[in-house]
């Protein structure tokens, strides 16, 4: 009984210290990576690539769940609006809460199962298959030949798919309020732009899913270069690659609504 | 370095992006209202602003005129003192009289220029000299409210007398 509590706490001891170990090492992998960019901005046309896999074939999932969302949001906020009479502030709800909160968050969550597992993946396989340890004998370095311009193509297309998120979706409200309803299609636009501010809301959304990025990039890259190299080792990695992305960028999420939107 | 269909789509693709962003910056937001042209900043001393927030608008005849740029506390005179910048096409004679409206029932608060009869003119500086502060709805209960009784008291000491 004393002797499976000691074990217990030993393991609960160990967990702790390998996470910590882990979080360590996660931080210096971020600063070799950095101090390796330059050669991904050099040689653009890598990232060009990287840019191409993690941002042009997302855009299907982020404008049509945009759409969705948005027209689900129509809906939703014009029966709750209904009830008090004031359904012509359809478009402020749908705008604002597309372009603080549901844009960002959304888009990123999708960015990290759609593109955030492939990068992990690609960059495990590459390790199983011992690529990135060839690349060390020819004396080209891993980091910068393989992991930077990853990282770089996936904080370049956060932004703006988490831009075309938010258009796509106050577009299906309008879709939804406007041509399905029928709220009046001035004040929609109008009381929009009265509401809706340019550097409070729009530029506080673009700096939240620039975060998302840099956050989404890192835990991908990391998980992908730390993987075992093994089949098993690289699915657990990519696994843990959404659970810990999403967590993540929740928990930013919070932080960066706290010292944004606080006060008047 | 040869040009590739790769490079085509990912050129569509930040073009996609940045069009999406000029979207939410002229059309869903108010930049291309806010940053036009030139203002004059004047001043206007309120006992009570209620709701009133900076950016704000200033509205005479209903049109928005400009904007509310700054909300102080002035500390000798106890009055909040509310800095605002029209736009610099508008001119106001200097009896213009500033209050503060609210837009329907419960919408936001908005200062209103009533416009007098001087033929000075406002200029950049200047302070509003005759102001209307806010309505306080729970004031203007209660004044009812004393009213209605003091009234009724009357009665009821008539009543007596008459008995």
């Amino acid at each position: 009984m004393d002797n499976s509590l000691t074990r217990a706490l030993r393991g609960l001891g160990q967990q702790f210290t390998s996470r910590i170990w882990r979080l360590g090492y996660a931080s210096r992998f971020f600063l070799a990576l950095l101090l390796h960019s330059g050669t991904a901005l050099r040689r653009l046309h890598l990232t060009i690539r990287e840019i191409y896999f993690t941002g042009v074939l997302s855009l299907i999932i982020i404008l049509v769940s945009g759409l969705f969302v948005g027209m689900v949001l129509g809906l939703q906020g014009y029966d709750t609006l209904a009830r008090y009479g004031s359904t012509e502030a359809l478009g402020v709800l749908v705008s604002l809460s597309l372009v603080r909160e549901l844009g960002p968050v959304v888009a990123a969550l999708l960015f990290a199962s759609r593109a955030g597992s492939a990068i992990t993946a690609e960059i495990g396989m590459m390790k199983a298959t011992e690529q990135l340890s060839a690349m060390e004998m020819m004396a080209v370095d891993p980091i910068a030949r393989v992991v930077a311009p990853r990282f770089w193509g996936g904080v370049i297309s956060m932004p703006l798919l988490a831009a075309l998120f938010s258009a796509m979706g106050i577009f299906g409200g309008y879709l939804v309020g406007v041509q399905l309803i029928g709220v009046d299609e001035g004040s929609f636009w109008s009381q929009m732009q009265a509401a809706v501010d340019f550097r409070e809301d729009i530029v506080n959304g673009v700096i939240k899913s620039f975060v998302f990025g840099i956050i989404v990039s890192w835990v991908a890259v990391f998980e992908g270069y730390d993987a075992e190299p093994t089949a098993e080792g690289v699915s657990g990695a990519t696994t843990r690659t959404v659970v810990t992305s999403s967590l993540a960028i929740l928990a930013a999420d919070f932080i960066l609504t706290a010292f944004m939107f606080t006060g008047a | 370095m040869s040009r590739t269909t790769l490079d085509l789509w990912v050129g569509f693709f930040v073009a996609v992006g940045l069009g999406a962003l000029l979207f939410l910056a002229l059309k869903v937001g108010n930049l291309a209202s806010s940053s036009s042209g030139d203002t004059y900043a004047i001043q206007a001393k309120f006992d009570n602003i209620g709701g009133l927030k900076v950016r704000g608008a200033v509205k005479s005849a209903g049109v928005v005129v400009g904007r509310v740029a700054e909300i102080a506390f002035d500390p000798e005179a106890y009055l909040a003192v509310v800095t605002i910048k029209v736009d610099a096409r508008y001119k106001f004679p200097r009896d213009t009289f500033a209050t503060i409206n609210t837009s329907g029932l419960l919408g936001e608060q908005y200062i209103g220029f009533e416009v007098g009869g001087d033929t000075e003119m406002l200029k950049a500086g200047d302070t509003v000299k005759k102001t209307q502060s806010a309505v306080v709805l729970e004031k203007l209960i209660s004044q009812f409210m004393f009213n209605k009784a003091a009234e009724n008291g009357d009665k009821t000491a008539e009543n007596g007398a008459k008995k």
